[in-house]
């Protein structure tokens, strides 16, 4: 079966539809599938629901698909370094589910291995444990989270070989693979595909038995908060 | 004489442990990796799904690959180690870090915890802090004792929305170092020149 696509409208073709639920990766700017995101603007596929930690800022990232109304509901742990977001949130355009940071990444790791829900410690007693069900284990009590199954999983990954094998770099792993494999379908782009044989299998961070679609491209790779220290003077 | 930013830094890096693995939180937290003591070697745990964090970068050689839970770029050391989120949020929730030193609003003394919305203020989200302080061995908050109206910020209960129910072990102000007890808040220290009565002069909560 073929998975490398020529451009990320090619791999969104015939995929995308209103009102589905999306799964994306990254953190804040670190490891967004930027390319992906540009096409599901292109497509106009509206009322989206995206589960991904951050909402992007104005103008890049998921900004880019919430400035073209896009998005009818977020589902992420921190936002607001996006003015277009806190405009449609406060006036009520825009749905928001607060996930704590853990317990979106175990949703979505747990709704890719098949497990639709899990106990957990986080948000005990908080606002989050409203309306879910609590569970008394070895006297502790923990709440009732859902597993996340969507419909597709858009994910960015430094390498892949022609097969799908993919694997990150650095801090740009982080929810890439959870989403990756709670998708039914999941595309993923990349700085760079190789041929088979020459990733090391050992050191495979995400099997390409959870990759459908593969694209690679030039990224952007914006930094949202640029800090250094200078270096001392000899 | 209260102590200052980098003192309620320092005072909190004697918290630490050799051999351990701490999460730090953003603000003051941060400044404590500056006075870890000496012989003590920690390993700072990013939740971004990263361990061994080191310093910024110097100015030229940032990676957009590589940053901090803050979203600040920083640099890697010879025993990093990169993860993924759920991993990541695997050892935070399953009591591998060790501590996890964090800012506060506000805080009960039933060790109740609130430091993720401000109310009036646009509410951006809990992040990791929920995570954390339910799963990290032992949670230190270091605070001002009192907010900029001057009223006290260690309460006989929150006010504002809580981040974890009866979580915090150890509070570290201004004015010194308190420990949530089962009995309740307990003076263990109080900064330099400063006395017992002043510290409860200024804190609303009940100090056994």
């Amino acid at each position: 079966m073929k998975k490398i696509y020529g451009s990320a409208e090619e791999a969104l073709h015939g995929i995308l539809n209103d009102g589905m639920l999306i799964a994306a990766g990254g953190f804040g700017l670190c490891g967004i599938p930027e390319l992906l995101i540009d096409a599901i603007v292109k497509s106009g596929v509206k009322d989206l629901t995206v589960a991904s930690n951050n909402a992007g800022v104005d103008n890049f990232g998921l900004g880019k698909l919430l400035a073209t109304r896009q998005i009818k509901k977020m589902m992420s742990s921190y936002v607001g370094e996006n003015a277009e977001f806190m405009r449609q949130y406060l006036s009520g355009e825009l749905e928001l589910e607060f996930n704590p940071q853990g317990t979106l990444a175990e949703r979505m790791r747990a709704g890719g291995c098949g497990i639709p829900g899990f106990y957990t410690q986080t948000g005990v007693g908080t606002q989050i444990a409203e309306g879910k069900e609590v569970k008394v284990f070895n006297g502790k009590e923990y709440i009732l989270e859902e597993g996340i199954f969507a419909d597709i999983s858009i994910v960015k990954a430094w390498k892949a070989d022609e097969t799908g094998n993919a694997i990150f770099r650095k801090t740009a792993r982080n929810f890439n693979p959870p989403a990756a494999t709670c998708g039914k379908i999941c595309i993923i782009e990349v700085e760079e595909i190789v041929p088979v044989g020459s990733l090391d299998p050992d050191a495979i961070h995400l099997p390409g038995i959870y990759v459908h679609r593969l694209i690679q491209g030039e990224h952007e790779k914006r930094i949202e908060q640029r800090t250094t220290r200078k270096k001392e003077s000899a | 004489m209260a102590w200052d930013r980098n003192q309620m830094a320092a005072r909190a890096a004697l918290e630490l442990e050799d051999g351990t693995y701490v999460n730090l939180g953003i603000g003051i937290p941060t400044l404590v990796s500056n006075f870890i003591p000496e012989g003590v070697s920690v390993t700072l745990q990013s939740e971004n799904g990263m361990l061994g964090m080191g310093p910024f970068p110097y100015e030229g050689e940032e990676d957009p690959d590589l940053i901090n839970a803050g979203k600040q770029t920083i640099t890697e050391l010879p025993n990093t180690v990169y993860f993924d989120s759920a991993q990541s949020f695997g050892m935070i929730r399953g009591g591998k870090i060790a501590m996890a030193i964090l800012g506060a609003m506000e805080v009960a003394e039933n060790g109740d915890l609130a430091n993720w919305m401000i109310l009036g203020k646009l509410v951006k989200g809990m992040g990791g802090a929920m995570d954390l302080v339910a799963g990290v061995g032992r949670v230190v908050v270091v605070m001002d004792h009192t907010n900029k109206h001057g009223e006290s910020k260690v309460l006989k209960s929150c006010t504002l929305p809580i981040t974890g129910k009866g979580v915090v072990d150890r509070i570290i102000t201004n004015l010194g170092v308190i420990d949530v007890t089962h009995k309740g808040l307990h003076i263990v220290e109080c900064a330099e020149g400063v006395t017992r009565e002043e510290i409860i002069a200024a804190t609303e909560a009940t100090i056994v």
